[in-house]
């Protein structure tokens, strides 16, 4: 059943990438990713990374579409036709997933569970949490308990991210007061 | 921005329920999956949703723009905060255990007071980078 699961997630994947790599209107694309997002989510619950999936739907498919779709409204939302000359970016992007592919070959098998990130602190983590020193979701043990300094920087990427969008859309625009009228609104 | 009465009526009374949902994944973040930062996009999705369908100036009404741009930053103060009380107690930077005598209450005071932070934050930015992007359609 998970293997079915799976392939069906999985294939649905491959197709929507596609779908995404031929349309032409962003619009589309904006949309599509949203729906990438719905399938990386499930798979992500498929393999039992609730939280990850929480993340994904939340962020990927719900925050982030609205945000491109503004993003869309103020700019043009059609793509640029197709360069003429497309050998030279199959070549790259042949490359690079060929060298992609290459680097996962020396990688421990899927699911393994005697590899190395496995065995480091992980198996410590575990048995604290057993223990019940912890919050009992280790996930979030791990997250605000044992790498609480690691969230706090997180918090902080959050701060500056976020200061960093408003500031560049918000900031006082001096050049150009009366040209950017009329940009956007496509 | 009219939109239809049952789009309308639907996403009111969908409203206290995202809400309570994102309380609920941020105060439940102990034992079931997700913590802060989920509960923060579920709740900024809440606000974004209102926004959607009622216009940004009535979400404005709720979420205030200076006060979300004040909570940015809050809630990392918020966090780096909570671990002094352990740094005067004499124990290290966010030691969660000064905050109870039984360890593990200790434990989820301390994640609870960061997770706040961490939820705070979240929130207030995606609102923030929403109202910013649709103030910028307006005025271009």
């Amino acid at each position: 059943m998970e293997l079915f699961t799976n392939a069906v997630l999985l294939t649905l994947l491959a197709i929507v990438t596609v779908a995404i790599a031929r349309q032409r209107s962003l619009f589309g694309v904006v949309i599509l990713s949203g729906i990438y997002s719905f399938l990386m989510a499930s798979v992500l619950i498929v393999l039992d990374a609730v939280d990850v999936a929480m993340t994904e739907a939340s962020v990927g498919a719900g925050i982030s579409t609205v945000i491109l779709l503004a993003t869309l409204h103020l700019t043009k939302s059609i793509e640029y036709p197709k360069p003429r000359n497309t050998l030279l970016p199959l070549f790259v992007s042949v490359f690079v997933g060929a060298a992609l592919v290459w680097g996962t070959i020396d990688l421990p098998a899927f699911g393994t569970a005697d590899a190395p990130i496995h065995r480091h602190t992980t198996p410590r983590y575990i048995s604290d949490a057993q223990d019940h020193r912890i919050a009992p979701n280790i996930v979030t043990a791990v997250l605000a308990d044992y790498r609480s300094f690691d969230t706090m920087g997180e918090t902080a990427v959050i701060f500056t991210g976020g200061i960093g969008v408003v500031l560049l859309l918000k900031g006082r625009r001096r050049r150009r007061p009366g040209k950017t009228a009329g940009e956007g609104m496509s | 921005m009219k939109h239809d009465v049952i789009l309308r009526v639907g996403v009111k009374l969908l409203l206290p329920f995202i809400l309570l949902f994102a309380l609920y994944v941020h105060y439940h973040g102990d034992y079931g999956p997700g913590g802060g930062f989920q509960a923060g996009v579920i709740s900024a999705g809440m606000i974004i949703l209102y926004a959607l369908v009622f216009g940004v100036d009535r979400a404005k009404r709720i979420a205030p723009e200076w006060l979300v741009e004040r909570l940015v930053p809050a809630g990392v103060l918020i966090y780096a905060s909570a671990g002094l009380p352990a740094m005067f107690a004499g124990k290290n930077y966010l030691d969660y255990t000064i905050y109870s005598h039984d360890p593990l209450h200790g434990h989820e005071w301390g994640v609870l007071l960061v997770e706040t932070g961490v939820i705070v934050t979240v929130a207030a930015t995606m609102t923030a980078i929403f109202y910013a992007f649709v103030d910028r359609g307006r005025s271009a």
